[in-house]
């Protein structure tokens, strides 16, 4: 490294200058954004090393197994620092999202010892923590011997944190006293209103901000989107047609999937009238202005429509939007994004989320060593170099979002996303009632969606015999 | 000329132990199939779900008992079997259909024979996924097509009321080249002297198709609906890719029913149970097919 650079890095090491002025600076010199980066993070890895003994585990290997998401494409751009920080190998196998729950299931329930650490969903861990097939990891992030003094478990934003931790008990409230730390987040999606800003301001479409109007707005961009549809959500015959925008807006209203009695047993609680009335809003917002093949829609299709300009404007993930507003989309700089409250008389936006967390095997030889790795992969450290270098957002820890760098990038190219996440993150956590059958219930709620959105069965009765259905599974399996 | 001793390969086989080294291949082919079976058949007498470890106890037949009063098991066997049904129905005749029209060998008829097969090299997964790029409503080719026949709104897969039709189609156009190929290989072997005496006796074709080639042509029909309804009713990957066994219940086919059951709900009891009840009617297909198979072997011989 040239003396002027390195001047400038051991400068920002001492705590005498901001990252945002190092960047500036190196970047004076001639170093482009990403090499700065780069040289930030080399520089505080071992600054890391300084109050840690990181190489207590030198020698060893690793082996994780990882969705192929660009989560996972940023702790692959950051591995080599972990090794060199630790001397450890580690590998991985990465497969598409399709199959990867399928391997992560075979491959815990048949006790494999193959893999360390693992991509987990937060949903997931409620049956892989009960099976026995992974760790609570408070065991280790409670061990001053075993967590590095700067990991700063409480920077994590709460909502996403505490919805990672479960006590095991079905009905058990997320991040209760007593819960475990089933997996610990790398990024989280809220999930909030993305539209095509072009197509808005060329049409005079208002955002919507609460579910009437978001059914008047997508009827008139329906009108307006020739062979195009108003608004995008999913509705596939899957569990997560349900947890998205879906459930999002319907946790808007104090409405719950469950009830936890006194006696702590779960009953149904999706035929309440205000959620028939919420169901029939929805359920009339995709027959008038929703894709007509929604059925078969998953993220997937829901994403690229509103990228290629078929939609007006999606109630999904915020980092579906993010992406699809990146290069090689047709609408990559027209879409943005604003928070949504479904319901008019609340006061802010409570998006139910999504977690993409790491999770430790039960099944690992390496506990310890393996425990090194979660610690890095989601310290601050690696979060900040995969929100500002990569495409690690939404970062789920708060200082990162409190970073200038990573602010102004997305406030530069995503229009309303900051102020989208700062007005919905106190209210974003997993709505979700933790329990057992929680893949059985919420499969059923979507088929009785696609029945209801089909015409062959009327809310109030279908949701009554959801209901029942319910109830019945609920108590053929003690819960 | 010198004696040069014949060296013998260091591992020799008794004679006593010969035939069971030779069936050891068998053997362990058996042991791996009857293993995960009888796993399989455990499990499904056992109150079984990974997400509940401590609940997991025998419960002997209750998963099968709780089959007859549960409304999605009999949704389950009701779509597999109109599906099965559908698919075979329909590929037998088309199948047929077109085994008689390129049965007269000719440098024509073999070229389109051989191009019909190309939906057979193609993986099941992968035509439906094809199926549904040219379905879709907004940039399908086949949307495109209905839209211009004056046929609005169709939504193929993603409609309840057309979702088994879809889902058939594709079916047909992938397996009616199997039927294709085999009846026309049965059509070509068939013996030309009935056919010959019946043209010298100015028999009507109709007449003749009723009552000498089809009769002559049942046991590779048999043999050809055997191989396709076993296959049909453990449908899973065109009902999967297209819909994942929607919309609402009208397409949770067996093998969709128990993957969601294993892989999603981790519920191995139900998942068990209901392969089980699939290999039994596979089983009981194969019977009836085979032993009809055998009796029209012997009537054949006995005409003989």
């Amino acid at each position: 490294m040239y003396e002027k650079e390195k001047g400038l890095v051991n400068a920002f090491m001492r705590g005498t200058m901001s990252r945002r002025s190092l960047i500036k600076g190196l970047g004076s010199l001639g170093v482009s954004a990403a090499t700065a980066g780069m040289l930030v993070n080399m520089a505080t890895t071992k600054a890391m090393a300084a109050d840690f003994d990181w190489m207590k585990f030198k020698g060893t290997s690793l082996k994780l197994l990882l969705n192929k998401h660009p989560y996972a494409d940023a702790m692959i751009a950051n591995i080599e620092n972990f090794k060199a920080l630790t001397g450890m190998e580690v590998t991985y196998d990465i497969f598409p999202e399709d199959v990867y729950f399928d391997k992560v299931t075979a491959a815990l329930s048949s006790g494999s010892t193959e893999y360390d650490a693992f991509m987990s969903g937060a949903y997931m861990t409620w049956t892989y923590g009960p099976a026995g097939w992974i760790d609570d990891l408070n065991e280790y992030i409670k061990d001053p011997a075993k967590t590095n003094p700067l990991y700063a478990f409480d920077d994590f934003l709460p909502g996403v944190i505490k919805s990672c931790a479960w006590n095991g008990v079905a009905g058990g409230a997320l991040g209760s006293d007593d819960a475990k730390q089933w997996c610990i987040p790398l990024a989280y999606e809220q999930n909030n209103m993305t539209y095509n800003k072009r197509i808005f301001d060329a049409n005079g479409l208002k955002v919507p901000t609460n579910i009437d109007e978001l059914l008047d707005t997508a009827k008139a961009a329906k009108a307006v989107m020739n062979g195009g549809y108003g608004v995008g959500v999913r509705g596939s015959r899957s569990w997560a047609t349900i947890h998205p925008g879906f459930l999002s807006g319907y946790a808007n209203f104090d409405q719950k999937d469950l009830n936890v009695g006194a006696d702590g047993k779960l009953t149904a609680a999706m035929n309440t009238d205000v959620s028939k009335e919420y169901h029939k809003k929805w359920i009339s917002m995709i027959q008038d202005s929703g894709a007509p093949d929604w059925s078969t829609h998953t993220w997937y299709q829901v994403g690229t429509d509103v990228g290629a300009g078929k939609s007006a404007m999606m109630f999904d993930a915020d980092i579906l939007g993010y992406f699809m507003n990146g290069d090689g989309n047709a609408e990559a700089g027209h879409l943005a994004f604003s928070g949504f409250a479904a319901n008019p008389a609340a006061t802010a936006p409570t998006p139910n989320i999504w977690i993409w967390a790491m999770a430790m095997s039960s099944f690992s030889a390496n506990k310890d060593a393996t425990w090194y790795f979660l610690q890095w992969v989601t310290g601050a450290e690696h979060d900040l170099f995969g929100a500002r270098e990569m495409n690690l957002v939404n970062p789920a820890r708060a200082s990162v979002w409190a970073d200038g760098a990573f602010r102004d990038k997305m406030t530069k190219s995503y229009a309303g996303y900051v102020e989208m996440h700062d007005a919905s993150a106190p209210g974003a956590s997993i709505k979700f009632t933790a329990q057992p059958l929680f893949f059985d219930l919420t499969t059923e709620w979507a088929a009785t969606l696609q029945k209801m959105v089909a015409k062959e069965m009327p809310v109030d009765e279908g949701l009554d015999m959801l209901a029942e259905s319910v109830n019945s599974q609920l108590a053929d399996a003690d819960l | 000329m010198t004696n040069i001793p014949i060296k013998r390969s260091g591992f020799r086989v008794s004679r006593r132990w010969l035939p069971y080294v030779l069936s050891l291949p068998a053997l362990l082919t058996c042991i791996g199939i009857l293993i995960p079976f009888l796993t399989a058949a455990t499990y499904s007498l056992q109150r079984y779900r990974l997400s509940q470890p401590a609940n997991r106890r025998w419960n002997w037949g209750e998963n099968y008992l709780n089959f007859f009063t549960d409304a999605s098991f009999w949704n389950t066997l009701k779509v597999s079997v109109t599906y099965a049904v559908a698919t075979v129905g329909i590929e037998l005749l088309l199948g047929l259909g077109i085994a008689l029209l390129l049965q007269k060998r000719g440098r024509v008829n073999n070229f389109v024979s051989i191009m019909l097969l190309m939906p057979l090299m193609t993986a099941p997964a992968l035509a439906a996924l094809m199926w549904k790029l040219m379905t879709n409503p907004g940039f399908g080719i086949l949307s495109y097509f209905a839209n211009a026949l004056g046929i609005q709104d169709f939504n193929w897969a993603s409609d309840p009321q057309t979702a088994m039709f879809t889902v058939v189609l594709v079916d047909v156009w992938v397996y009616t080249p199997f039927i294709m190929i085999l009846l026309l290989a049965g059509l070509r072997s068939l013996p030309p002297q009935p056919f010959e005496a019946a043209a010298l006796d100015g028999v009507p074709r109709l007449f003749v198709f009723w009552r000498i080639t089809l009769p002559m042509l049942t046991p590779y029909l048999l043999t050809a609906t055997l191989f396709r309804m076993i296959e049909s009713i453990q449908q899973f990957d065109i009902i999967y890719a297209m819909t994942q066994g929607g919309p609402g219940d009208r397409l949770t086919v067996f093998q969709v029913e128990a993957y969601l059951n294993f892989f999603q709900s981790t519920n191995v009891g139900r998942s068990a149970a209901l392969m089980m009840i699939l290999w039994a009617i596979t089983y009981f297909l194969s019977s009836v097919f085979i032993k009809n198979w055998l009796r029209l072997r012997e009537r054949a011989r006995g005409d003989v």
